[in-house]
Order: C-alpha cells, then sequence, then structure tokens
C-alpha cells in the first residue's frame, strides 16, 4: 500500500477474535486493502455492535459511519454499512450486512445515539428500514418527498420539478421535463481498460 | 379542563399556576429558527420547543441544500467527480478533495512524491487556517463582537488568493487530483504564504484581546452547551469538537497520512467540552497550522523543482508541453478526459482530519470509470444531530452559540 495514505493500524488477529466474540451472527470476514469487514446476520446486527463496544480489547466505542449500497441485481439488493472506530485502540471495522425492500433492519439507536440520523438517511435515500428507530423520518429530501432517490433505478433528474407559478401564486410540482435528454456517454472502450485479454495494461 | 400534548409535555390548560396571575395559564409554543436566519449558518431550520425561553427540545431540519452529490458523482468518471467535493464543506474545499483523493490512491494503490504530499500538508493546513477564521469570527459575530471578522477576514482573503495563484479558483479549486496535485505553486507564492503565516498570529493575539477575555463573551459561551468526552464518542464527535472535551484524538497523530508523521505540532485540548472551549481549541490549532505551514515550506524549498504528482500516465494526465511533442502523451491525454482512469473493484474507507472533524469517503468501485458508490461521511451532521443533546434546558439566545461553536457548514452537512 502507498505510503502516504492513512495509517490505519490493524491488530494482529482481530479477524480470529471477532469470529470468536461474534459467533452465531458472523458470515464471512473479509480482509480487503488493508480494511477488515465483518459480515454479518441482519437480526444480529445490535448484538453484534453491542459486544465489540463493550469488548474491552476492542472497545469500538464510536460509530463513525452508516452508509447503503444498492445492488439491484442481487437478491438482497441493499448493502447497509457501519463504519466503527476504536479511539482507545486506534483501529477501524467495518461491519457489512444485507437487506432487501421490506426486510426491516435492527436499528442500532439504542447503542450510539449517533446512529438516529444516520439510519435516517439511509431509509430516506435506500428505503431500507430500522425496526427500533424512534424518528424514522425523511431527512435530506423534501417535505413530502416520495420515493428513494440513491437507489439504482431512481432516474438522476428525479420525478418531479417546482417551480412558481404566477397564474395560482404558490409553488407547483410538475413532472419533470428535459428540453434536451440527459446525455450519458459510455466511455468504456472495448478493446482498452482492465478488460480480460488486455495485453497494454498489464504492466 | 382540556389537555393539550405539546411535543413530549401534557400541559393541562386551565390549572393554576402560581407564579402566574390568577386566571392564566401557560403551556410550550414552538418557533422556527431559519432557515433563513443569518445565525443559522445556511439553510437549516431549527424547530424549537419552548418553555418560556428555556429550550425543551430541538428538531433541525436538514436537507434544504440536498443536491444528490453522492448520485452525481456515480454519473461521473473519478476525475469529473472530483470538483463536486469542493462543494461540500465550501469554508476548506480542499480538505474536502483531499479524502476523496486518497481514498482513490488507495484503491488504485497509486503513490505521490514527497513534493505532492507536502504541498497537500501545506493547503490542509491553510484550509484549517482559512476554515478556523471563518468559524471563530462568526461565532464571536453571533454572540455579539462584530469586530473580529472584520480584521480577521482580511487575513482569510490573502488564503482565497494563495488559492486563486496555484489553481486559478478562489474557492473551488480542483487543485488535489489522483496522483499528486495539479501543478505547482507559483514562483513566489512561498514567500507570500510564509509571510501570511508570519503575520497571523499577531492577528489572532488582536482577536483574543478582544474577546478571548471578554466578559460578555464568557458569558455567552462558558458552560454553555457541555458535553463530556464519553457523550461526545456516543454522538459521533471528531475534531475540535470532540478535542474540547478532553480527548486528544487527532487523526494527523493516531493515523498520520501524507507526511503528517514528519511534522512537528501539538494536538490542543480543552477540558470542559463546552462551547468556550471549542472556541479556544480552534483559536490555537489554527496558531498550530502556523507551525505546520511553516516546517511545510522548509521542506518544499528543499524538494524545489521536484515533480508534485505521479508519474503514472495510466492515472495523471502529461503536461501540455509534453503533448506537443508525444504522441504517447497526447494518447494518454485523450483518453483520460474522455474515458478516464478505470479503479480496480473493491471498497475502501478512507477518512482525514479535515479542519472539522473526520471526514471519511467510502468508495465503492466496480472496476469501471466511475465510482459505484461514494458515501461521504460528513462530519457536520454527527455534530448537528447533538444539537438537541446540547442545548436542552438551555435559553433561546444560546442556540445560535451552540450552533457557531459546532462549525456546520450545509454544502458537506446536506451533501
Amino acid at each position: 500500500m502507498a505510503a502516504h495514505l492513512p495509517a490505519v493500524p490493524v491488530p494482529a488477529g482481530l479477524a480470529e477474535r471477532a469470529a470468536s466474540l461474534l459467533e452465531p451472527h458472523l458470515i464471512e470476514t473479509r480482509d480487503a486493502a488493508g480494511e477488515l469487514t465483518l459480515l454479518v446476520a441482519r437480526e444480529g446486527v445490535a448484538e453484534v455492535l453491542a459486544r465489540l463496544r463493550d469488548a474491552p480489547d476492542l472497545a469500538l466505542e464510536q460509530l463513525v459511519d452508516i452508509s447503503g449500497v444498492d445492488w439491484p441485481d442481487r437478491p438482497d439488493r441493499f448493502e447497509v454499512n457501519y463504519h466503527l472506530l476504536s479511539l482507545r485502540h486506534n483501529f477501524r471495522l467495518r461491519v457489512k450486512l444485507t437487506t432487501d425492500e421490506v426486510t426491516p433492519v435492527p436499528s442500532v439507536v439504542g447503542l450510539f445515539p449517533v446512529a438516529g440520523w444516520y439510519e435516517r438517511e439511509v431509509f430516506d435515500m435506500f428505503g431500507v428500514l430500522f425496526e427500533g428507530n424512534p424518528d424514522l423520518r425523511r431527512i435530506l429530501t423534501d417535505y413530502g418527498f416520495e420515493g428513494h432517490p440513491f437507489r439504482k433505478d431512481f432516474p438522476l433528474s428525479g420525478h418531479v420539478e417546482l417551480r412558481y407559478s404566477e397564474v395560482e401564486q404558490r409553488i407547483v410540482r410538475e413532472p419533470v421535463l428535459l428540453r434536451q435528454d440527459f446525455r450519458n456517454f459510455d466511455f468504456l472502450s472495448p478493446w482498452e481498460g482492465m478488460l480480460p485479454g488486455d495485453e497494454k495494461a498489464s504492466p | 379542563m382540556s389537555e393539550l400534548q405539546t411535543g413530549r409535555r401534557t400541559v393541562t390548560l386551565g390549572t393554576p399556576d402560581p407564579a402566574l396571575p390568577p386566571g392564566a395559564t401557560h403551556e410550550n409554543y414552538m418557533i422556527n429558527f431559519g432557515p433563513q436566519h443569518p445565525a443559522a449558518h445556511g439553510v437549516l431550520r431549527l424547530v424549537l420547543e419552548l418553555d418560556g425561553e428555556v429550550i425543551e427540545r430541538v428538531d433541525p431540519h436538514i436537507g434544504l441544500l440536498h443536491r444528490g452529490t453522492e448520485k452525481l458523482i456515480e454519473t461521473k468518471t473519478y476525475l469529473q467527480a472530483l470538483p463536486y467535493m469542493d462543494r461540500l464543506d465550501y469554508c476548506s474545499p480542499m480538505s474536502m478533495e483531499h479524502s476523496y483523493v486518497l481514498a482513490i490512491e488507495k484503491l488504485l494503490g497509486l503513490e505521490v512524491p514527497p513534493r505532492g504530499q507536502w504541498l497537500r500538508v501545506l493547503w490542509a493546513e491553510l484550509m484549517r487556517v482559512s476554515n478556523h477564521i471563518l468559524n471563530t469570527t462568526t461565532h464571536a459575530m453571533d454572540v455579539g463582537a462584530l469586530t473580529p471578522i472584520l480584521w480577521l477576514f482580511a487575513e482569510r482573503e490573502r488564503i482565497y488568493d494563495f488559492s486563486e495563484a496555484v489553481s486559478g479558483a478562489r474557492m473551488h479549486a480542483a487543485w488535489f487530483r489522483p496522483g499528486g496535485v495539479h501543478r505547482d505553486m507559483p514562483d513566489g507564492l512561498a514567500g507570500e504564504i510564509r509571510a501570511f503565516a508570519e503575520r497571523l498570529p499577531k492577528a489572532l493575539d488582536d482577536m483574543m484581546d478582544l474577546v478571548g477575555g471578554n466578559r460578555i463573551f464568557k458569558q455567552r459561551n462558558v458552560d454553555i452547551g457541555r458535553i463530556a468526552a464519553r457523550d461526545a464518542i456516543a454522538w459521533g464527535f471528531s475534531g475540535p469538537c470532540l478535542r474540547a472535551s478532553g480527548l486528544p484524538w487527532d487523526l494527523r497523530k493516531a493515523q498520520p497520512y501524507e507526511t503528517y508523521a514528519e511534522v512537528e505540532f501539538d494536538v490542543p485540548v480543552g477540558r470542559n467540552g463546552d462551547c468556550y472551549d471549542r472556541f479556544l481549541v480552534r483559536v490555537e490549532e489554527m496558531r498550530q497550522s502556523v507551525r505546520i505551514i511553516h516546517q511545510a515550506l522548509d521542506r518544499l524549498e528543499k524538494l524545489e523543482g521536484e515533480p508534485v504528482s505521479s508519474g503514472d500516465r495510466k492515472v495523471v494526465p502529461p503536461r501540455r508541453g509534453e503533448m506537443k511533442r508525444s504522441m504517447e502523451a497526447l494518447i494518454h491525454h485523450f483518453k483520460l478526459y474522455t474515458e478516464g482512469f478505470h479503479v480496480p473493484a473493491g471498497e475502501v474507507y478512507v477518512a482525514t482530519e479535515s479542519p472539522k472533524g473526520e471526514f471519511g469517503i467510502h468508495l465503492v468501485a466496480d472496476g469501471t470509470n466511475r465510482p459505484y458508490r461514494c458515501h461521504i461521511r460528513a462530519t457536520g451532521m454527527a455534530h448537528l444531530q447533538a444539537m438537541d443533546f446540547l442545548c436542552r434546558g438551555h435559553m433561546l439566545a444560546d442556540a445560535p452559540a451552540v450552533l457557531g461553536s459546532l462549525d456546520i457548514v450545509f454544502g458537506e452537512v446536506d451533501r
């Protein structure tokens, strides 16, 4: 890894320690690009984060971020990533789970109050439901917004646009009318880049 | 008698209150703070539930500046998406680019030459000074001190001039690029930055003489919006807000990136976690930044003339002069500005110490020339969420002081 990147230490034996700690909930451990990812069962996420936080040798006491990713082709299309940080032992860990449009994920607001807005954001943007979040309202989109904009099947331009109507003397919502189609050029060339069989790209 | 539900509290209308004249009753009321309020530092709508002048509950409504940056990034190549970063926290644009380029470099395994790293350190610190000048002075203005903003914005303007000299743009620089920085500093700029760094401590002293020990300023800030270290961690605090609560946690020290491991500087720590400590920590951080700026300029002098970005032509486009002579360079230029470079599949989370705190990028790449998903971990979002925790039981007039001390910029919170 390049030397100028953030030097995030990875404790020795972290994967094994996590595996024994999280016994029934852990599905898979991935170690890529110097970052450890634990894929856990959806139902057990609150239990997992609580154990990781309360184990004195891990002390992952800060929930830095929750981010959603949409993979429409997969059966469980949404990934929810919990980024954890241990300030005491100085390392990071990612806990990942998958879900679909209707299956709720247990909320972790009771463990980390900061999760409240993060879960609202993932709900707003992807439509992932969090069971037990006391205030699961939309957060970033407009009042009365419909749909979940960060899903891959949601168009970039959205569905409605707002304008002020002189006639009605108020803001009106109308379907988006693009005078020119959104131009989405596909610059991927079929014979160069990182495709298999590409001799030019390999060093 | 009728019952009225206001927020969480049930007020029985018509019950006699010994504090009120006979026949009078009271109930909580809601007010809107913003979205067009000068002390809201942007488009924030705070719904405040008040009992008289005491805040019972705060419900921040954010998203009024939501532009869908993360979705737009998915439709752009990696290089085209870079300028969106400038528009997040527009008070420290290059610090926003920093996490993004580091995330790309981590996936690519790309090295940055020493001069490029030192230039990034120099500019990250200039951005810190710029951001903290803005925050400390507007915070002082929110609680009634108008002079600091007038004095220090003259200095802050110089940083915009430097930014213009180095990148052509005062704010939206797009100067940190994957592989290094876009181009070297022009001749003479290092001297000007050094003169600025020598001048700045005096300007900070002047400000501290005015407000540091000022009775009104302290009455408005000391013991207002206190948060203990344990709560600050639970609420996701980072940066100066966390350090003000007494934790010496700084990503530049704990997880050093670029050449921060070689730099000598101290991490100021507060004790009480109140608005006043957050203010003091930021002022002291500016002084430490000045130290780092001097060290970076010293090192840059020794590295004069060395490359500022990686020589990997599959990622970093060639300079124009090179293109005039080399067909290969011309092809690279064309390919990089149409197709862009490909980033191998994978996911990384990279965080840097932006002026406001931990600014992270969760980048998911699928092997094409566009990010599959780029989640932005906004520092201000965690801080703003704690408004309810920090303001409960305080007076209405304390809300702007708390908000000012949290250093919120809506470009970043709303994304």
